[in-house]
């Protein structure tokens, strides 16, 4: 009988959004005791599907299922009663309270709290797990990984049985994530249902049962996960046959082009983000930027660019003709004046590099809507390099006129790396220029960082994903808390060498960077 | 197993995108629907045959050559300030502090009508008018903008703040001009002489009023869509992270942006101290700095969408006034109608952004026995 009763069942489930169809007609089932993962690149409609099942959106058409019983979730609340909790990209958590503190916010409780017994019930729940959790930490005090396990034991907590956790590895380490599948294994053998929804192939191969597979909104199908391999399950994503492999080009020449030299940068609230940085970016290379997230990657390449205040250190450039200008108190307007062409593509691509509400060709002006006659603005080169843009990157939009917020991610990016690019910069700098791309949009963008990589420039690339960045760069900075935990060359490394430094911390830095320094 | 029943349920729908035409339909539909309630209402209160009521709105608005130049007068005086907020407003710096900008810029203007009428000539009178104009209704702007951009203080509350300052002000300048002694009021300056008012053109006592507001309109227009200035100030609005990766000078650009936005509001002042009412008062702002927000808004800060926004909200209320006086009614009719008309036309921008759908749901036991 507990067999065959599923976890969860959708029947033909639909949720728009405007005219937009972010999930059409989808069924599917969860079985008790399984992992499932949920398969789809982005925009596929994954997280919203997901978002039904707890409660935060409701579903237009169709029905839902919970443990064979047909179940109205209009809140979080009645999803936590149907015993369903879902563990967020983004956590939710209050920063100032201890880890138990958070796992009983906003439950019902007697009028005297008991923590010495709430405690032991966490402590039970973490030994039973495999958690590694001190329930009497501050959040504040708690790396990205703890916070999660904070979030998951919440949910075990108010005792769910089916959990819902959204790209759970987008923000660990290898060795975390490996410590987390273990965790989800000892669940699984307790009973717990669990889907994972992700779009890292290798992941879904390791720790699911079966995969499900979403594209464009759309359900494609359910394999069991040994009946199938990373490329079956990509042509089932993207729909077509691809290839996985990214091209590494080999340039001969390569120059110094940009010095940074024992770089520190304070936040606002006084605290080192960045501590005695120094690295050489060669042009004619790529060199990856590799660390957990805010480990300094946002401020490194805004001190590049003039935008960040640099307490101490130097930023050099050195120009093809020889020549060396320093970079280090230089607003992005003196830079530019000085025809130093620098390009930068940052992580927030609609707060920082574009303008969400301007159309196409008011995007291309950010960079030169300098260049008008006296008082006025010229809209005429602009607009063509647009309308260029749009042609050779294969940008989908109804024309040059749209408001590139109503463009999709994919298409953002590509309007701004072809600004970008289209000064034929000495110095290319992009942060996650993947981040939120289907997977032929990303593969259009490693060709043309490789393509500036060929014709000279010099390419910084922040990434997240460590097989990309290996494969993509000629070498690998590995961030560590806001210090250089070593500059490793991409094609010996591995993973593991990665995952290790960027969790290496500040002692062992030093080392790393004696290293580098005798080396280069 | 849990019984399955069904109810309808109402669903409020995000509009993926809309057609220029069709939200102007909504528009269009809702100024209908406003004219309508307005209409019960009017019935409600005199009793009268709504189709007299209406024909006395438009025989208020536009009944006569008088009567239809006062209406051009107060709807140029609504979309000047309107298009004085639009810059500021474009940068997303919530000026709220028009009143007291047209406040202090009527104040200067009344100030020089006193102090140098009787001595200068007429045209130099006219363009010292509109500079010290200008330029007090800058400085009015000017403070709140500094802060903003340096101090990064709350600039909604600071231009509401200064609203009072500037009501103050005016208060203490009537005590020190008031005509006759006694009466706390500044009277019709220069009753006389006329020195410092704006002088009839073409044979029409407003029509300076007019020429001066359709220059500052196109002015505004071509300067938020040709130059670099406009250009800067729509990038700060929308991102200042976007803006300083360009490389503008947020600072600069606020400051700069804010003394644009309120010596224009400055010169709405001179035009209804010197181009209409000829006297000063604490009300001769009268919540026009406020309304015109609305105007701006609801123009989508597009100029030449001001002027028709302007010219229905004007028409309406100069037609109601002559309602008022016509049926025995006290001057919070009119009020009770713009109320109405703001309310309409507020109100149809939740239907150009959201849909209501009604859908069937399934209700089901299974959650009722917890």
């Amino acid at each position: 009988m507990e067999n065959t009763v599923n976890a969860i069942e959708l029947r033909g489930v639909t949720k728009r959004f405007g005219e937009v169809v972010a999930n059409d007609r989808i069924s599917m089932t969860l079985r008790k005791g399984e992992i499932l993962s949920i398969l789809g690149e982005n925009g596929s409609g994954k997280t919203t599907l997901m978002n039904m099942l707890s409660g935060i959106y409701f579903p237009d058409e169709g029905e839902i299922l919970v443990n064979g019983e047909e179940a109205m979730i209009r809140s979080p609340k009645d999803a936590f009663a149907l015993g369903i909790g879902m563990i967020h990209q983004h956590f939710k958590l209050i920063n100032i309270l201890t880890a138990a503190q958070n796992i009983i916010l906003g439950l019902q409780g007697p009028q005297k709290l008991n923590m010495k017994k709430i405690t032991d019930d966490i402590n039970a729940l973490t030994e039973k797990y495999g958690f590694d959790l001190d329930p009497d930490m501050k959040i504040y005090d708690m790396s990205v990984s703890q916070k999660q396990t904070v979030e998951i034991v919440k949910v075990l907590y108010r005792g769910a049985d089916i959990l819902i956790l959204d790209e759970p590895t987008a923000v660990l380490t290898p060795q975390e994530t490996q410590r987390l599948f273990d965790v989800l294994r000892n669940m699984r053998s307790a009973g717990k249902s669990i889907i994972i929804i992700t779009h890292k192939l290798n992941e879904v191969m390791e720790i699911s049962d079966r995969v499900t597979v979403l594209r464009k909104g759309r359900y494609i199908d359910t394999v069991e996960t040994k009946d199938t391999n990373e490329q079956k399950l990509t042509e089932m994503m993207v729909g077509e046959h691809i290839t996985l492999d990214i091209d590494r080009t080999e340039v001969e020449e390569t120059h110094r082009r940009i010095d940074v030299r024992g770089l520190t940068v304070r936040n606002r609230e006084g605290l080192r983000v960045l501590e005695n940085v120094s690295f050489i970016a060669r042009s004619g290379q790529i060199l990856g930027i590799a660390g957990i997230s805010g480990s300094g990657q946002k401020e490194l390449l805004e001190s590049i660019a003039g935008l960040q205040h640099v307490d101490s250190g130097q930023i050099l450039y050195r120009a093809p003709d020889g020549s060396v200008k320093e970079l280090t108190t230089m607003t992005p307007k003196q830079i530019y004046d000085m025809n130093i062409r620098l390009s930068f593509v940052p992580e927030d691509r609609l707060g920082m590099g574009l303008v969400g509400s301007m159309d196409l060709t008011g995007n291309m002006m950010v960079r030169s809507y300098k260049k008008g006659k006296g008082f006025l603005t010229d809209r005429k080169a602009p607009k063509e390099l647009a309308q260029d843009i749009v042609d050779k990157l294969e940008v989908a939009t109804p024309g040059i006129t749209t408001p590139v917020r109503n463009l999709s991610g994919g298409n953002v990016q590509k309007v701004l790396v072809g600004r970008e690019i289209s000064s034929s910069p000495k110095v290319l700098m992009v942060a996650y220029p993947v981040r939120g791309l289907d997977i032929n949009s990303a593969f259009a963008i490693y060709r043309l960082l490789n393509d500036q990589k060929e014709k000279g420039a010099a390419v910084i690339c922040v990434g997240e994903d460590l097989d990309v960045l290996i494969q993509l760069c000629d070498r690998i900075l590995v961030l560590s808390e806001g210090t250089v935990a070593g500059i490793v060359d991409a094609r010996e490394t591995t993973k593991e060498e990665l995952g290790m430094l960027m969790t290496s911390g500040r002692h062992t830095a030093g080392e790393n960077m004696q290293k580098e320094a005798s080396r280069g | 197993m849990a019984e399955v029943k069904t109810r309808k349920v109402i669903h409020m729908v995000r509009r993926g995108g809309i057609s220029k035409t069709k939200a102007w339909a909504i528009r269009l539909i809702a100024a209908f629907l406003s004219l309508i309630v307005c209409a019960f209402v009017i019935v409600g209160i005199t009793g009268q045959n709504p189709v007299a009521v209406y024909a006395g709105i438009i025989s208020g608005a536009v009944g006569s050559g008088r009567r239809a130049w006062v209406t051009v007068r107060e709807m140029v005086t609504l979309l000047v300030i309107a298009v004085g907020l639009t810059p500021a407003f474009k940068m997303k710096f919530w000026n709220l502090g028009g009143e007291g900008q047209i406040l202090i810029g009527g104040a200067a203007t009344a100030a020089v009508m006193i102090y140098l009428g009787p001595v200068l000539q007429d045209w130099l009178l006219f363009i010292i008018i509109l500079i010290v104009s200008a330029l007090s209704g800058m400085l009015w702007g000017l403070l709140p903008a500094f802060f903003k951009a340096h101090f990064n203080t709350n600039e909604s509350l600071f231009t509401l703040m200064m609203n009072y300052v500037a009501m103050q002000i005016v208060t203490f300048c009537i005590v020190l001009w008031e005509n006759p002694k006694g009466s706390n009021h500044v009277g019709v300056i220069n009753q006389k002489t006329k020195a410092g008012w704006f002088p009839s053109f073409t044979g029409q006592d407003y029509m300076i009023d007019v020429i001066l507001v359709t220059v500052i309109t196109v002015l505004v227009f071509a300067y938020l869509r040709y130059t670099k200035q406009g250009y800067e100030l729509q990038v700060v609005g929308e991102s200042v992270n976007t803006a300083r990766y360009a490389g503008i000078d947020v600072r600069r650009v606020i400051v700069r942006t804010m003394m644009i936005s309120s010596a224009i509001c400055g010169i709405a002042g001179a035009i209804i101290v010197a181009g209409a009412s000829h006297t000063i008062s604490t009300a001769t702002a009268g919540g026009r700095g406020f309304t015109a927000i609305i105007v701006a808004w609801m123009s989508q800060f597009n100029p030449f969408a001001m002027v028709l926004v302007s010219s229905f909200l004007t028409f309406m209320q100069e037609g109601s006034i002559q309602i008022a006086s016509q049926y025995g009614l006290n001057e919070n009719a009119s009020d009770i109608i713009t109320g109405i008309l703001l309310f309409f036309m507020i109100g149809c921008e939740f239907f150009i952004r959201y849909r209501i759908e009604i859908t069937t749901a399934v209700v089901s036991n299974a959650k009722e026995e917890k």
